[in-house]
């Protein structure tokens, strides 16, 4: 390949290409005839929502679907000139892993449990450069120093569960860069992770990128890192690419429909103004849970974990109340403590009441009042019952004697609020999407007509059109029946939406508190602000005040 | 369990990235589509879909045990009126006969009385119940099967009915054990007492083990801690020893046993309840139901026993086959049932010791092997239809 070639020619050249996949006796086609090419060291995004075919699109390039349920009944892959497509198993393995490598969503999936750090790089560097042992070791330690693992050294022996999400994506892209590859796909590489360590993450590929020379196709449903990232994006709907072009323009400037309703799906911060003459709904004093850590025969309790260590919130009627902080910094654990899910210290004062101490029996009015969303619209909804038994469930147990036809009017009621039709209501929850099962499990809360609403990370498992439709129920929901909710999320653009005041969380206590205007406009502490940048300019701030 | 093990199921189309779409479909109520997948599932496993078919046919047909080897007819016409003798007992006298005792209509002289009033009787297939003794037997028992009979050994027993040569006879058609006693008709009947006795046995140490499994797996902690020590120490006491003293000191009957077989039965299946339990009771939509105020019991039976149903079902033709084969290794042992009762662990003791009757042997070996291959085969197509990896299959 000369140098002529290489400026004029793409690197990857992408022609026409369709990938469709046998379901019994049906095909189905998950990406039609698209063509799109990539450059020397350029990074090309490709977005869209899921189910849209971009992660098909990647796994072709790799001719690692699963042939023969998939195929292609079009389209050639040209990387340097040769057609990967028509390439054979044996040939393909030559290109996979040292001039075309891959990095997954899930870091903690990715690697092998039972290899050590050194191991799983040395496997790669082995498998295509047939190096002797000698020379890895050195090669491996200077891997992990170019992705930024510190004392790379002393980490070789780490097994995955040693080291922490961010790392693992680390060590996931050092095993991408040992053969220097031409060309990186990176399939939402950072989706699974906080996001202070996305900013960092996404730092180091640009990085990387620069440095090495090496091209980067990019797979991601989040617009945010596409501007961030790349200079070429392909937008992708149902299989096809509805619009292509250099990143500024196609956001200065969309040209199809999609896009534009995309750009705009950022949910709009509207929340319910603070309002303190309002009642409140609940306060906690001194709240603590503390998992003890228990060793030797005797079980000795020789410290605890303290999830929650002496927080002191208090949420006045009809307004939201936002939570934010990294994972692990105990936001979850809030929200369970105060329903009385899990057991704590401190007192719960809930309308008035004390729920400290009650009993289960002695709970369960309370519980009318008192609801909660999860995070994971697939995990949280029974796959084995209809969608009108999941919501009837707490009609069952706190009105069991309702007549039927109120039974069902207040569950097609729900279903309405929520913008379902009452027809859903006969169907499993496996034939709705991600996000009309988020709908699913908010009806099931508000059919009680609650108060108060505990919501842990409703939208961080859906795409981005869905996160601001559930947003805006979710307003909607609140001005309509005077709805407070405690909001869980790390995502700070969903909670800057929903939240009139906020508490920013690490290591189960309260760094910073107060109205959310005032704190996302001037935020105090050093933590708050790295985790302010990562969220809303995807950029690394104060190295030492976040997780690595 | 197996809908959501789909990773990304499409948002607005039914296309997901690895195509392992869900399409939606609209149906009524009857049976989910997941239940009709494993149906399908268990229809194409061929061999074990027709092995449960050609089971539950046995199964059936030995139900109905009385109406096919019977030593009493089902219908008697005696002197312009009807007598149902499968159903009602009646004296000798009714017939006209000496006694007042129950009537035996395989005797001769009674035979002959109704046929002296014009009367006859329709006999089931088999006119041999499993403790009728044949008295009139060609050779010494155990008696060959009728149809290998010589003619020179029927003609003295065929003569005395009035006959002369072996088609005269009534036919043993598996020949008789060494008391005289019909082998098919004791083999359809033990047939039947053992798959009952293997199903009360399975069914009832299931609902044993699946509450003891769900305790432990819901409440966990102490409760969970102090079960499982229990259970070890339970499960590993010499369970055949403690079989043999407790029914030498017990009379064995059908319930003694499964009583004292159910002691150590319900162990089987505690683990993989308990392991479910213990999986499902974090999932979000257990939190979701708790915080909606539903009880601990009902949670258990709406939210996690479905779950747990999958291992269950999955092991339950397994239990079945292993108890069938534990009552006829007692039985053979002769541990088990009664003396005098049918039973195929009795027909194999016997053809231990009369390996001179080879059909003895023969008839227990197949009856037992084709019974617990046909159980083996189900188990396997049932394995198939619950497996979640056999989507596409």
């Amino acid at each position: 390949m000369t140098e002529v070639d290489s400026a004029t020619a793409p690197l990857l050249d992408i022609r026409d290409l369709s990938v469709a996949f046998a379901q019994g006796t049906r095909e189905v086609l998950a990406v039609d005839r698209i063509s799109f090419d990539i450059r020397k060291g350029e990074t090309v995004a490709l977005v869209g929502e899921s189910g849209s075919g971009k992660s098909a699109t990647a796994l072709s390039v790799m001719k690692l679907l699963p042939y023969p349920a998939a195929r292609h009944p079009s389209g050639s892959i040209l990387f340097k000139g040769t057609d990967l497509l028509r390439l054979k198993e044996s040939e393909i393995r030559e290109v996979r892993g040292a001039n075309i490598t891959i990095i997954f969503q899930e870091p903690m999936t990715s690697l092998n449990p039972l290899h050590t750090v050194e191991r799983q790089i040395t496997e790669v560097l082995l498998l295509h450069r047939r190096a002797a042992n000698g020379s890895n070791r050195a090669r491996v330690i200077e891997l992990l120093s170019q992705v930024g693992i510190p004392d790379p050294a002393a980490r070789l022996a780490s097994y995955p569960h040693q080291l922490s999400g961010g790392q693992r994506q680390r060590v996931m892209i050092a095993m991408a860069l040992a053969n220097e590859p031409d060309l990186l796909i990176a399939d939402e590489p950072t989706t699974a992770l906080d996001v202070t360590v996305q900013a960092q993450i996404l730092k180091l590929l640009k990085d990387l990128q620069s440095r090495l020379g090496m091209a980067m196709l990019f797979i991601t449903h989040d617009l945010g890192i596409v501007r961030k990232i790349a200079e070429r994006v392909c937008v992708m709907k149902e299989g096809r690419i509805v619009e292509r072009g250099e990143v500024e323009r196609v956001f200065t400037r969309p040209e199809h429909p999609y896009t534009r309703e995309l750009i705009a799906a950022e949910p709009k911060p509207d929340p319910a103004p603070p309002n303190p003459a309002a009642p409140v709904i609940l306060a906690t004093g001194d709240l603590k849970v503390w998992f003890p850590i228990r060793r030797g025969v005797l079980r000795r309790t020789v410290g605890h974990i303290k999830a929650v260590d002496g927080i002191n919130i208090e949420i006045r009627k009809g307004e939201t109340l936002g939570v934010v902080g990294e994972s692990g910094s105990g936001k979850t654990t809030l929200g369970l403590a105060v329903l009385r899910l899990i057991s704590s210290q401190g007192p719960i004062v809930f309308m008035g009441q004390h729920l400290q101490g009650l009993r289960f029996k002695q709970m369960r009015p309370f519980r009318r009042d008192m609801q909660i969303v999860f995070q994971d619209p697939y995990g949280s909804l029974s796959p084995r019952m209809s969608v009108s038994d999941i919501i009837e469930e707490g009609l069952w147990v706190h009105h069991p004697k309702m007549p039927l036809a109120e039974r069902t009017q207040r569950v097609i009621q729900a279903l309405n609020d929520v913008g379902l039709s009452a027809d859903s209501r006969f169907r499993y929850p496996h034939e709705f999407s991600g996000g009309q099962r988020q709908r699913i499990a908010v009806a099931r809360a508000i059919v009680l007509e609650p108060t108060f609403l505990v919501l842990d990370e409703p939208t961080s498992a859906l795409d981005m059109l869905i996160q601001s439709q559930i947003v805006d129920l979710l307003r909607a929901l609140q001005k309509r029946r005077d709805l407070t909710y405690l909001f869980i999320s790390h995502d700070l653009r969903v909670v800057a939406a929903l939240a009139s005041r906020l508490v920013v969380m690490r290591h189960g206590k309260v760094v910073e508190e107060g109205a959310a205007a005032d704190l996302f406009a001037r935020p105090q502490t050093a933590y708050t602000r790295a985790l302010f940048a990562a969220a809303f300019n995807l950029e690394t701030e104060g190295d030492g005040a976040v997780a690595q | 369990m197996d809908a959501r093990a789909s990773p990304a199921v499409a948002e607005t189309k039914a296309v997901a990235p690895l195509g392992l779409a869900v399409v939606p479909e609209s149906h009524a109520i009857d049976l989910s589509p997941l239940g009709r997948r494993r149906w399908q599932n268990f229809k194409a496993n061929r061999r074990g879909y027709w092995s449960f078919w050609l089971f539950t046919v046995l199964f059936v047909v030995s139900l109905f045990a009385n109406f096919i080897a019977s030593d009493q007819p089902f219908l008697v016409q005696y002197d312009g009126k009807y007598y149902f003798p499968a159903l009602v007992t009646y004296p000798e006298t009714a017939f006209g006969g000496d006694f007042e005792t129950a009537a035996d209509y395989r005797d001769p002289y009674l035979q002959k009385l109704i046929a002296e009033k014009g009367g006859y009787m329709l006999w089931p297939a088999i006119r041999y119940s499993y403790d009728t003794y044949n008295r009139d037997l060609p050779t010494p028992a155990p008696s060959k099967p009728t149809w290998l009979l010589t003619e020179e050994q029927c003609r003295p027993v065929a003569e005395k009915y009035g006959g002369h040569a072996c088609r005269d006879l009534e036919s043993n058609w598996l020949g008789t054990d060494d008391q005289g006693r019909d082998v098919l008709a004791r083999l359809i009947y033990g047939f039947r007492i053992s798959v009952l006795f293997g199903l009360s046995l399975t069914l009832i140490s299931s609902v044993v083990g699946v509450a003891a499994g769900a305790v432990q797996g819901y409440f966990g902690g102490w409760t969970d801690l102090l079960f499982q020590r229990f259970i070890e120490i339970w499960g590993s006491l010499p369970e055949l020893y403690l079989l043999l003293i407790i029914s030498s000191v017990l009379v064995p009957g059908f319930f003694v046993l499964l009583g004292i077989l159910l002691l150590f039965s319900w162990l089987s299946l505690v683990g993989f309840v308990r392991a479910e339990f213990l999986r499902g009771r974090n999932l979000e939509y257990i939190q979701a139901a708790r915080a909606l105020g539903v009880s601990n019991v009902v949670i258990m039976f709406r939210h996690l026993l479905p779950n747990a149903m999958v291992a269950t079902i999955t092991f339950l033709p397994f239990i079945l086959s292993s108890s069938v084969t534990t009552l006829t290794a007692l039985d053979f042992l002769g541990l088990g049932l009664p003396p005098g009762s049918p039973s195929l662990g009795e027909l194999l003791a016997q053809a231990k010791s009369n390996l001179q009757a080879p059909w003895l042997g023969l008839t227990g070996f197949f009856t037992v092997a084709i019974m617990l291959s046909l159980l083996i085969f189900v188990g396997e197509a049932v394995r198939d239809a619950f497996d979640p990896r056999k989507t596409f299959g």
